[in-house]
């Protein structure tokens, strides 16, 4: 197929970007949309061009890495997958496809589609953790029985892959949804009672800090996210975080 | 030889780790403060070693290329990692555990490493469940647990097929609180390439910063690299697009011996490749094998109309399908081991039954499957006489339950209804067994240089057991580089900083830039993915699956020439000073084109066949074993680790010889 690539060229965060158009042909539906972009790479090394330089690793949908706004959304027009995982074949012949980077405060542009996230690993600098030091004298495993459904909730909020899907799909720019998972696991879970008060302080302060905006229950986070985070979570810290704020 | 001593200690195998921990030097904690350690990768050996060495008191530099340290590969592992914890109390024991080990990688791998692991793995999962690690539960409350591949005992632990993320995840937020302590510095997207060595120790790294471009200088009183395995050596592999070789290879040229580069893992289950423009492969996890039949055509015709797309697979009779494990290994048929397997797909499509249009394809088939959990399902629930279409619903609903993720994900990139129709499956790279060689403390031959995980050579021999990698990663990680470092740095409690100004730190970074400046410079003829593929079908070619004496000279020819062209006419845009994302390709693909080499030359020197490293001239010549593959303890029971010097065809191969006092060798026989 032949299409017409409409894509964010922006040289370091401090110049002014645009929008630059690419056609390209040749396109195979089995091409994953990155391969599509490998492509036309290849054609800009070529042509003696610098080529587009987005973020990827491992290509299959868990690692978080690629951040690509396609045609206004978050990972692209599929459900529930990354970038990596969108194949061409969601698309047709003739089609005009805009490639932006995630739009946030909080991430500003390092080169053309590569953003710097950094901001989320402060948050998770700030508290995303359980204070305990690798002795190997820890109790057993099975000394303290986790009721199932706990068990999998918390699984389920820890599936999140930090790619910022939720932050560029928002109108604010909140990172509520990443924010929360994080805290939500540890929440479910009893080896993270015992610093949750803090926890959520300072990882919401620290959210706050990096510049994202707040959150107004539009939803646009849960239908974007790859890994189908549920707003639950943020239900849930918002629960803690009140919990919290009384006590201190 | 005086310089592989393994440095294993003395008395019985289960005392030794004790007994090793109890006797070695400590630092005492005020000393530690003075004393920094640079960690090199962050996926669970790296990231877990970090959080450790942290806690510990040390000061800790760490450096990945990703943007995170939790994106490391590490992330993608799906099964699970095992331990000996005998929750199911079907017999397991930390004996069990390493016997299954060694006799795994095909008894080329050392007894004393091997029965630590199996020690520690216990350990590994008390340290993640107290970390927060979601592990998969009963209804009970209590930690679940599954089978894999080629053991009788349950002992995987895992959080559905997303276990590698939730323990990276794990040693990440170790990392995170030594972080906001002050003890972790951590530089991501910067990349090591070089390693600065001062009176023959590794005192520091060169490291270049990805989003400037700028070369840093960093001292440290040891260095430990976990920057993981080099299967991206092939092109196409499981591994993510990044991982590279260039830590431990830049290590190498250094002086740090590398231990057998031949032994790699192909994965027999992995969706295959669908054209040229193809950039990676993705894995169907082992577990598929449980339930679906591996078959081919019967005959060739069949195969050439099916690649035609003139016949469909659902149209062929049973009779006129091969199912050829089933066939040739009776007694484990669709269960055979990854390289077995691996092995007998490759046979069939080389000899004109495969069928995907590329003809490198067999389909893993679920039907029979669906049909039996269908009849199961209505009679357990009490259904009549129930149609072909109820039973072919019913069992569907049932392999859903049990699959439906992987399911999903394949229909997703080959955009077949996998239910329906037979999924495609070919062999790809996926796990290197090889690496750095290291003593029983994980020192390379630099000292204060040592390796960990997936980097070094150390615990799977020639063939890695399902769900072994996670657990030896955590294991050098959280439990044993922590200790056994201590043993050496106790010697640098006075050493002080290591001043950065010096002679060897300027002679190393200028030979990394004059690297830099080469790599700029080529005559622009070809992009460096153009080589990096002409390398992957090289080795896949000639170093792959089944390798002879005459590919593997003509290997070791060739990527020389290719590594030779590659100087003189790759092309790297952009400007060395910047964001490059080209030139960190080109110089991981540099490094790639000098292990080829190696790797073929391991592999020819290496004239027998076991694990992962088949060879057509050492097989079973007759009796029921006839054809497969021939090991041959008298002259190949060593740990083949080589010397740096100069071109990767004129390394010097020192022997480890590998000693087994408690385990009897044998032959493994699936027939």
């Amino acid at each position: 197929m032949n299409l017409t690539l409409k894509i964010w060229r922006q040289n370091d965060a401090q110049s002014q970007g645009k929008i630059v158009d690419y056609p390209i042909s040749g396109i195979e539906g089995d091409m994953s949309f990155l391969e599509m972009l490998d492509v036309l790479n290849e054609q800009l090394i070529t042509k003696g061009e610098e080529p587009v330089v987005f973020d990827h690793d491992c290509r299959e949908g868990i690692c978080g890495a690629c951040s690509l706004q396609i045609n206004g959304q978050p990972h692209g027009p599929d459900r529930l997958i990354t970038v990596c995982q969108l194949h061409m074949r969601s698309f047709k012949d003739g089609d005009t496809i805009f490639i932006e980077p995630f739009r946030a405060k909080a991430f500003p542009v390092i080169k053309d589609l590569m953003i710097d996230r950094s901001a989320f690993d402060r948050i998770q600098q700030a508290g995303g953790y359980i204070s305990v030091n690798t002795s190997g004298n820890t109790v057993d495993a099975n000394a303290i029985p986790i009721e199932k459904g706990n068990a999998d909730d918390a699984f389920a909020a820890a599936t999140c892959i930090g790619c910022g899907a939720c932050v560029a799909a928002c109108k604010n720019a909140s990172a509520m949804l990443f924010t929360s998972a994080k805290v939500s696991q540890f929440a479910l879970l009893p080896q993270g009672q015992v610093e949750a008060t803090d926890r959520v302080l300072a990882m919401v302060n620290q959210m706050d800090e990096e510049g994202f905006g707040n959150c107004t229950n539009t939803g646009a986070c849960e239908i974007e996210c790859p890994k189908g985070i549920s707003l639950e979570n943020i239900a849930r810290m918002n629960r803690e975080y009140l919990k919290a704020s009384l006590k201190g | 030889m005086s310089i592989l001593d393994s440095k294993i200690p003395e008395g019985p195998l289960a005392d030794k780790w004790t007994k090793h921990k109890n006797t070695i030097n400590l630092v005492n904690p005020a000393n530690k403060r003075n004393i920094d350690i640079i960690v090199v990768g962050t996926g669970l050996a790296g990231g877990s070693a970090a959080a450790t060495l942290a806690e510990l008191g040390y000061n800790v530099k760490t450096f990945c290329y990703q943007d995170s340290p939790r994106r490391a590969h590490s992330i993608a592992a799906q099964g699970g990692i095992n331990a000996a914890k005998n929750y199911q109390g079907d017999g397991d024991s930390v004996y069990r555990l390493f016997y299954d080990t060694v006799k795994g990688g095909d008894y080329r791998s050392r007894e004393a490493n091997v029965h630590r692991l199996a020690e520690v793995s216990t350990n590994i999962i008390d340290q993640c469940v107290a970390q927060g690690v979601p592990f998969a539960r009963e209804y009970g409350g209590l930690l679940d647990n599954r089978s894999f591949g080629g053991v009788l005992v349950s002992r995987t632990f895992y959080a559905k097929g997303q276990t590698g993320q939730q323990l990276l995840l794990g040693a990440y937020s170790a990392m995170n609180r030594q972080i906001k302590r002050g003890k972790i510095k951590s530089h991501t997207r910067h990349e090591m390439l070089d390693i600065v060595k001062i009176d023959g120790k590794a005192r520091g790294i060169i490291a270049r910063n990805l989003v400037t471009g700028e070369i840093e200088r960093h001292s440290a009183h040891a260095v430990v690299l976990a920057s993981g395995g080099y299967g991206n050596l092939f092109y196409l592999s499981t591994y993510a697009m990044g991982s590279n070789v260039t830590a431990t290879w830049k290590a190498h040229r250094r002086g740090a011996h590398f231990a057998n580069p031949c032994y790699t893992q192909i994965h027999p289950t992995c969706i295959p490749v669908s054209g040229d423009h193809q950039s990676k492969l993705t894995l169907m996890s082992e577990s598929l094998r449980n339930d679906g039949r591996i078959w081919v055509p019967k005959r060739k015709e069949d195969a050439e109309a099916i690649r035609a797309g003139k016949l469909k697979p659902t149209q062929l009779a049973e009779e006129e399908r091969d199912y050829y494990l089933e066939r040739r290994y009776p007694a484990f048929g669709n269960l055979v081991p990854r390289d077995v397997a691996s092995r007998a797909a490759k046979e069939r499509c080389d000899a004109g039954f495969g069928v995907n249009k590329t003809g490198e394809a067999v389909y893993l088939d679920f039907a029979a499957a669906i049909q039996r959990y269908g009849e199961e399902k209505a009679y357990t629930s009490g259904v009549d006489n129930p149609t072909k279409e109820e039973i072919t619903r019913l069992g569907e609903d049932v392999v859903e339950a049990k699959y439906g993720n992987l399911f999903q994900m394949y229909e997703k990139i080959v955009d077949e209804n996998p239910y329906r129709t037979p999924m495609m499956i070919y062999p790809a790279v996926h796990y290197a067994m090889g690496g750095l060689w290291v003593d029983y403390n994980l020192q390379t031959t630099i000292p204060g240089c040592y390796a960990a995980g997936e980097a070094n050579f150390s615990d799977h021999g020639a063939n890695r057991l399902g769900a072994s990698a996670l657990m030896q990663g955590l294991a050098d990680g959280y439990f044993v580089l922590p200790y056994t470092i201590g043993d050496y740095l106790a010697h640098d409690i006075r050493t002080g900083k290591i001043p950065t100004d010096t002679p060897e730190f300027d002679q190393a970074e200028k030979e990394v830039k004059d690297r830099i400046e080469k790599l700029m410079a080529g005559s622009g003829e070809h992009s460096v993915d153009y080589y990096h593929k002409k390398l992957g079908k090289i080795m896949w070619n000639k170093c792959g699956m089944s390798r002879n004496e005459k590919d593997l000279k003509e290997a070791i020819d060739e990527i020389a020439a290719l590594r030779e062209d590659f100087w003189k006419n790759v092309k790297v845009p952009g400007e060395a000073n910047s964001m490059n994302p080209e030139l960190e390709k080109a110089g991981r693909v540099a490094d790639f084109l000098e292990l080829g080499e190696l790797f073929a030359k391991d592999a020819l020197n290496r004239n027998e066949s076991c694990g992962g490293h088949f060879r057509e001239e050492s097989v079973e010549q007759d009796g029921e074993q006839k054809g497969e593959a021939l090991r041959d303890d008298k002259n190949f029971k060593y740990v083949a680790a080589w010397e740096y010097k100069g071109a990767p065809k004129d390394a010097q191969l020192h022997k480890e010889d590998l000693v087994f006092e408690n385990i009897e060798l044998k032959t493994r026989s699936y027939k």
